[in-house]
């Protein structure tokens, strides 16, 4: 449904986005992922034509729009503040698509109630039509901004960071309700976010960014089981580093050893990626296990969440389960051992 | 003076007003002082001469006042005044329109030099203004001879006076609406693009209906300005009377020929609409910050 092949952006010296392809097949919902100045809005921006490649195509709906405008490349967008006519009624906004069509194509006065009724009852909030925007709270103000962009029936819509500007709560609610409502209607979707957990948690597809380049492209399983670089394994989700070398086939990082094969007797330096939830805590030393002291330990829900300093001093997360952490009775200061039952290894070129 | 200043805090930061400490608060004898200085001052620089051109106006009763202002000379002055207004104001309106559309919506290499020129002419004395006008399209101008040649009369004619007028009262119009463009951001105009708008459409529904508040806070000053323009016009115009005098020039030609009751009547026109537009532009200003306001909020709340 969207195609974006090679295209490249910079804004002086500064490479926005470089080289980036990517094929969004209908009826997917894709998150961009990535930190603030990754290129990921600069990219939603590309493909909704406010903004053009120096080099590259996009495609839509398999045809080229590279030439073309925001105005006829048929996307909906939403604006990460919504940019809502303010002038406007509620009504009005989401009218606002159909009233501009040229004459030929314009829908009858009826046709467009009928359609802003149906929409605004799509987004719950047909009984806020005569309302202005400054009148509405923001979650509100965000699906008005999703009616008026699914009013002219749209190929693929675009939203940029779509939850960025609303409290925690309102925030969880409208991720549901946007999931739900884009399995209803199935349209290609593409949205920007900085927050990993929005991503995972919302979208079929995670694109992540750095630096104007794509990190990764996968399931959010995988992003989050299979990092492809140390970047992804930090970005998301909460992680242990540990840094030490690779010899003859194994990892070292101190007393923790794991199995590595490379080619060769090569020798790297090397950084080890776990999440809290890879390491097991035991009372004994079982063997290539590293030892290290409770620091603080936090009972949340089913899950601990435990800070344990290491033998060099750093702080270790570990999250284990309530039963788990009642069984090893552990105090603030007493020493446990800990072992990755999984393990990410990036070797690291020798400077 | 205190109260109309606590007034305006209170509408622009009504959360930041501190509450009145007793202990801070100065002596009676000292606010009373202050006050009274204030008053004074205004009464004395402005309501005075204001009043005083009235009296003047209608000293020998108000058959002497109408006779002055219906005298032709006047009339031609009047009208001559109100045609230049006529076409500078659209002129200027559309310029500014135009500058400010190009300077907050796009961007360009020399921008900033641009916006920094638009605030030109009222650096520039107006008298200097005018010789420009003159050295350019003066007889013995840049222009002078090739205009001559064809017959077209510029300067000590309409055109030039026109044209000063524009120079002088252009960054009215331009000022107000880069501030409140600049301040709405393009995403407005960009959704409704992606929406199908043309460029038309998106100025007509979107831009028009969040500025014209600024714009007609533009054109009352910039009109102001036009009626009032002294400096720049007399140097352009050649004060022919009947032909090239605008009021304020035919006010100073009936004072320097000591015919001071007409001076002043005529004069009472320009006092009026310097009074007529204070009080338009107080009633715009109010009306602009309602829906400048209800924006800000907005901003706020996203």
């Amino acid at each position: 449904m969207i195609d974006v092949r090679n295209v490249t952006r910079s804004f002086g010296a500064f490479h926005a986005i470089r080289n980036i392809s990517l094929s969004v097949p209908k009826g997917q919902f894709l998150a961009l992922l990535g930190p603030s100045g990754s290129g990921k809005t600069t990219l939603l921006r590309i493909i909704a034509g406010l903004d053009r490649a120096d080099q590259g195509a996009v495609f839509i709906g398999g045809r080229d729009a590279t030439a073309e405008g925001a105005r006829g490349r048929n996307v909906g967008f939403v604006f990460q503040h919504y940019a809502l006519f303010r002038h406007m009624s509620v009504f009005e906004n989401v009218a606002f698509g159909m009233r501009v069509k040229p004459r030929a194509t314009r829908p009858s006065e009826a046709r467009i109630r009928a359609r802003v009724d149906e929409l605004l009852r799509l987004v719950q909030l047909d009984f806020l039509a005569g309302r202005l925007p400054s009148q509405l709270s923001g979650g509100q103000r965000q699906r008005v901004a999703l009616a008026r962009a699914l009013a002219v029936e749209p190929a693929v819509l675009l939203l940029d960071e779509p939850f960025g500007a609303l409290d925690a709560k309102v925030r969880q609610e409208l991720r549901t309700w946007l999931r739900r409502l884009h399995d209803e209607i199935g349209l290609t979707s593409v949205f920007v976010t900085h927050d990993q957990e929005e991503a995972l948690e919302l979208a079929d597809r995670v694109v992540v960014f750095n630096g104007g380049v794509i990190e990764q492209d996968g399931t959010p399983a995988e992003v989050v089981d299979h990092p492809a670089s140390p970047f992804v394994a930090t970005f998301i989700g909460r992680v242990n580093v540990f840094h030490g070398r690779i010899e003859s086939g194994k990892a070292r990082f101190g007393a923790l050893e794991v199995d590595h094969p490379t080619p060769e007797h090569s020798e790297m330096r090397a950084e080890g990626y776990t999440r809290p939830h890879e390491l097991d805590v035991t009372r004994e030393d079982v063997g290539g296990g590293l030892w290290a002291t409770l620091a603080h330990a936090s009972p949340a829900g089913a899950f601990v969440k435990m800070d344990l300093t290491g033998p060099d001093g750093k702080l270790l997360h570990v999250e284990i389960a309530r039963e788990q952490f009642d069984e090893l009775a552990v105090l603030q200061g007493e020493r446990v051992y800990v072992r990755p039952r999984r393990m990410r290894v990036f070797a690291r070129a020798e400077e | 003076m205190e109260r109309t200043a606590a007034g305006v805090l209170t509408m622009s930061a009504p959360t930041l007003r501190p509450p009145p400490r007793p202990g801070l608060t100065e002596p009676a004898a000292v606010r009373v002082l202050l006050t009274s200085v204030a008053l004074l001052f205004l009464v004395a620089f402005l309501f005075v001469p204001l009043a005083f051109i009235f009296v003047e106006a209608l000293r020998q009763g108000w058959g002497a006042y109408v006779a002055a202002i219906n005298e032709p000379g006047a009339r031609a002055a009047i009208w001559l005044t109100l045609l230049v207004a006529a076409l500078t104001v659209p002129a200027n309106a559309l310029f500014g329109l135009t500058a400010a559309w190009a300077v907050t919506k796009f961007d360009f290499r020399g921008k900033r030099l641009l916006t920094t020129l638009i605030d030109l002419p009222f650096a520039v004395s107006p008298v200097v203004a005018g010789l420009v006008f003159v050295q350019l399209f003066g007889r013995r101008g840049w222009f002078g001879p090739w205009l001559f040649e064809h017959d077209i009369k510029i300067i000590f004619a309409l055109p030039g006076i026109v044209l000063a007028t524009i120079f002088v009262s252009f960054p009215f119009v331009a000022r107000e609406l880069i501030a409140v463009m600049e301040a709405s951001g393009r995403e407005e105009e960009e959704a409704a693009g992606l929406l199908g708008a043309n460029g038309w459409q998106t100025f007509m529904r979107v831009t028009l209906p969040n500025i014209k508040w600024a714009l007609l806070s533009g054109v009352i000053l910039c009109t102001a300005r036009a009626l009032g323009e002294f400096g720049a016009v007399s140097v352009v115009s050649g004060r022919i009377r009947g032909e090239t005098t605008t009021v304020p020039i035919h006010v100073e030609i009936l004072y320097n020929e000591y015919a001071f009751q007409a001076s002043f009547a005529v004069a009472s026109l320009l006092a009026v609409v310097a009074v007529v537009t204070l009080v338009l532009q107080t009633v715009v200003e109010r009306r602009s910050r309602q829906t400048g306001a209800g924006a800000a909020e907005a901003a706020v709340q996203a």
